[in-house]
C-alpha cells in the first residue's frame, strides 16, 4: 500500500511539557485510521503539527512523498490535506450555501460551483437548510457542514478531530456512513475519536497515543485486546 | 432529526470543471447582487436609480453653495467605503485610514504645485496619489498581517501611524521642508495647488467646488459603489468575509489569509487616498490635522453608524452623518463632536449592525425584495 503520510521522529514541547515525543507514524492511502488515547495524550496537537498550526521542534512530515514540515497551513491544504475541527469551524453568520461557496470557489466557478454545492448539500443531508445561517444549525448539522466544506478542497487526506462529539446516536451512525462513503470515493481518513463504538464502525487501523508517544498500533480487535491499552484508556481489566 | 440515510452514488462530489459559457462581463455584472451586499431585485434597483436621478437633478433646484457642500460630502465617502471593506468585511478595525488620506492629499499637492494643471496632469496626480495611498497601506498591511497582528492591535498600530504622520508634518514649517516648489508649511499646511482640471479645446474646465465638481464626484461615487458591490460579491469578497468570521477555517480551506487581509487593507488605503487627493483638490489645501486623532475617529463613527458590514449602508450612513455633523457645527451647536460620540455609543449599544443597515433589513423584511 502507498504511504500517504509519513511522520518521523516528531518532537514538540510547550514549555516543559512534551506533547509529541519522537512520534513515528505512517498512514497508508485509502485507509480509515483512528487515533485514540486519554485526554492530554497529544492527539489534537499531533493534528495541528500535521496541519502546520504548530511548528515541530524536530522531525519531519512527508505527505505523498514530499516534505511539508516547513510549509504554511494553507500550502498543506492546497496539496490535498483537509480538516474538520473538534469545535465546528464554520462561518456561523453565513448561510450553508455561502459556507460551501467559500470552500469550493478556490477551483470551481459558475455552473461547476453551483452543481458541486448541490451535490455536497445532498451528501450532507442539508437540503432543507441551504439558506439557513450556519450558526442556526444543530450541532450535528454543523459538523456535517464542516465535513462538506472539508471535502471542497478535493483532499486526498481528511483529518477529523472528534467528528461525532456532541452528536446523537443516530447522527453518529449517519456520520459513520458519510465517512465510509468518502473513503470509497478515494479519500484517506485519519480521525481522533473517543467513542469506541464509532471507532469500531469506521476504523481499519487504530493508533493509541499516550503522553505524546505512540503507545500501540493495530487493528481494532488487536487494540481492544491490548492489556496496556485497556489499562490506560479503555477502563482497565478486573484481572 | 428525521433524515434519509446518506445516499451513496459513484458520482464525484466535486464536479468536473467545464468551460464557463457566460462572458466575463456578464459574470461581473451578475455580481452587482450577491450574498455580501444588501439590496436585490427590481424594487431595489428602481429605488437606487431614482436616488441617482434625484442627485442628478439636485443642482437644478439648489444653490451653488449647497451643491458645492454636497460635493464636499461625497469626497469623504470613498474613505468610508474603504474602511467598510477593511473593518466591516475583513474584520480589521483600522483607526488610521487618515494616514493614507493625508499622504495622498499631500502627494496631490506636491505633484500639482510642481507640475501644474496643464494637459490633464491633475488627473495623473490624482491617480499617482491614490496609488501611493494604496502602496503605503500595502506596506503597513504587510508588516501587520504577515506579523500576525490582529484584533485591537491593528487599531493601535494604524492609529500610531496616522499620529506619527501628523506629528511629522506639523514640524515641517521651516523653509528647508520643501519638495521642489511645494512648501510643506508645518502646522498651517500646504495650499495653492490647482483643483482638478479637465483639458478642453479653447479653455480648460477647472473644477472648483460647484456644479461641475459635483457631477464628477457623483459619477465617481456611483462607479466606486457599483465596483465595490461587484468585488465584494466576487470570490475575493467571499474570502474577506470568511476571514472576518473564522480566519483559522479560512486558512484551512487553502486561502493565504495574510495576503487577502493585506490586499483588503491596500484597497482601503487607496480609497482613503482617493478621498485625500479629492479633498485637497476640492479645498486647495491640506493640513496635518487631517491626520490627527479627531480626523481619525470620525470615519469610524460614519461607518459604524451607517453599518460597517454592508457597502450601501456605509455609503448612505456616511452621507447622513456628515450632513448632520456639519449642520450641528454650522448652525450653532458647539458640541457636534460630543453628539457624534453619543451617536456612536447609541449605535454600539442598541444597533450594533448600524442604523442604516438595521433600517434596510427592516424594510427588506417588511416589503420584500430589498433584503440580503
Amino acid at each position: 500500500m502507498t504511504e500517504i503520510l509519513s511522520v518521523s521522529k516528531l518532537n514538540k514541547k510547550f514549555g516543559g511539557v512534551t506533547v509529541a515525543n519522537d512520534i513515528d507514524f505512517t498512514l497508508h492511502a485509502g485507509t480509515m485510521h483512528c487515533l485514540i488515547g486519554p485526554n492530554g495524550a497529544g492527539k489534537s496537537t499531533f493534528f495541528r503539527l500535521i496541519l502546520g498550526e504548530h511548528a515541530p521542534d524536530s522531525g519531519t512530515i512527508l505527505f505523498r512523498g514530499a516534505d511539508i514540515t516547513r510549509l504554511r497551513s494553507f500550502e498543506r491544504i492546497r496539496r490535498g490535506i483537509s480538516v474538520k475541527f473538534q469545535v465546528p469551524g464554520i462561518f456561523k453568520a453565513l448561510s450553508v450555501r455561502q459556507n460551501l461557496d467559500v470552500a469550493f470557489q478556490h477551483h470551481l466557478h459558475g455552473h461547476n460551483l453551483s452543481s458541486t454545492v448541490k451535490r455536497v448539500v445532498e451528501f450532507t443531508n442539508l437540503e432543507a437548510e441551504v439558506e439557513t445561517p450556519a450558526g442556526a444549525l444543530s450541532h450535528g448539522q454543523q459538523q456535517w457542514l464542516e465535513i462538506g466544506m472539508a471535502v471542497g478542497v478535493e483532499p486526498t487526506l481528511l483529518l477529523l478531530d472528534e467528528p461525532t462529539a456532541g452528536m446523537s446516536p443516530d447522527e453518529t451512525r449517519k456520520t459513520g456512513e458519510m465517512l465510509h462513503d468518502l473513503n470509497q470515493r478515494g479519500i484517506t481518513i485519519l480521525a481522533v475519536e473517543h467513542d469506541m463504538a464509532f471507532v469500531e464502525q469506521i476504523a481499519t487501523q487504530v493508533t493509541v497515543l499516550h503522553f505524546g508517544r505512540i503507545f500501540a498500533e493495530g487493528t481494532i480487535a488487536e487494540i481492544i485486546d491490548h492489556p496496556g491499552v485497556q489499562e490506560i484508556y479503555l477502563g482497565g481489566s478486573d484481572e | 432529526m428525521d433524515r434519509p440515510d446518506t445516499p451513496h452514488t459513484d458520482e464525484p462530489l466535486v464536479a468536473e470543471t467545464q468551460m464557463e459559457r457566460r462572458s466575463a462581463l456578464a459574470i461581473w455584472i451578475s455580481r452587482l447582487e450577491g450574498p455580501q451586499t444588501m439590496g436585490r431585485g427590481p424594487v431595489f434597483w428602481a429605488t437606487a436609480a431614482l436616488v441617482v436621478l434625484a442627485a442628478i437633478l439636485y443642482p437644478l433646484f439648489s444653490n451653488p453653495f449647497a451643491v458645492g457642500n454636497s460635493a464636499y460630502f461625497m469626497v469623504w465617502t470613498f474613505m468610508a467605503m474603504g474602511l467598510g471593506v477593511v473593518w466591516g468585511y475583513t474584520g480589521a478595525l483600522s483607526f488610521g485610514q487618515t494616514a493614507f488620506f493625508g499622504l495622498a492629499g499631500y502627494a496631490y499637492g506636491v505633484l500639482t504645485i510642481n507640475f501644474g494643471a496643464a494637459y490633464g496632469f491633475t488627473w495623473i496626480a490624482l491617480a499617482i496619489s491614490v496609488a501611493l495611498g494604496g502602496l503605503f497601506a500595502m506596506l503597513i498591511g504587510y508588516f501587520m498581517f504577515y506579523g500576525r497582528i490582529k484584533g485591537v492591535f491593528v487599531g493601535i498600530v494604524t492609529l500610531s501611524v496616522t499620529l506619527v504622520l501628523e506629528t511629522f508634518m506639523a514640524q515641517t514649517a521651516g523653509p528647508q521642508w520643501r519638495i521642489g516648489e511645494a512648501r510643506l508649511n508645518g502646522f498651517n499646511g500646504m495650499s495653492g495647488m490647482p483643483p482638478l482640471t479637465i483639458p478642453w479645446p479653447g479653455d480648460a474646465i477647472v473644477l472648483y467646488p460647484g456644479v461641475g465638481l459635483y457631477y464628477v464626484l457623483l459619477a465617481m461615487v456611483v462607479l466606486c459603489y457599483l465596483g465595490l458591490r461587484m468585488l465584494l460579491n466576487a470570490p475575493f469578497g467571499n474570502v474577506l468575509v470568511a476571514i472576518r468570521e473564522n480566519p483559522e477555517r479560512a486558512e484551512m480551506l487553502g486561502y493565504d489569509t495574510r495576503a487577502y487581509q493585506m490586499l483588503s487593507f491596500a484597497l482601503g488605503g487607496a480609497l482613503a487616498g482617493l478621498s485625500g487627493a479629492l479633498y485637497t483638490a476640492w479645498g486647495q489645501y491640506i493640513t496635518p490635522s487631517s491626520m490627527g486623532l479627531t480626523a481619525a475617529a470620525l470615519p469610524i463613527v460614519w461607518v459604524a453608524v451607517g453599518g460597517r458590514r454592508d457597502i450601501t449602508a456605509t455609503l448612505l450612513g456616511t452621507l447622513a452623518v456628515l450632513f448632520a455633523f456639519q449642520s450641528l457645527t454650522v448652525y450653532g451647536s458647539q458640541y457636534a463632536l460630543i453628539v457624534m460620540g453619543a451617536l456612536l455609543l447609541f449605535t454600539v449599544l442598541l444597533t450594533p449592525d448600524g442604523l442604516i443597515a438595521t433600517a434596510m433589513r427592516w424594510l427588506g423584511r417588511t416589503f420584500g425584495g430589498a433584503k440580503r
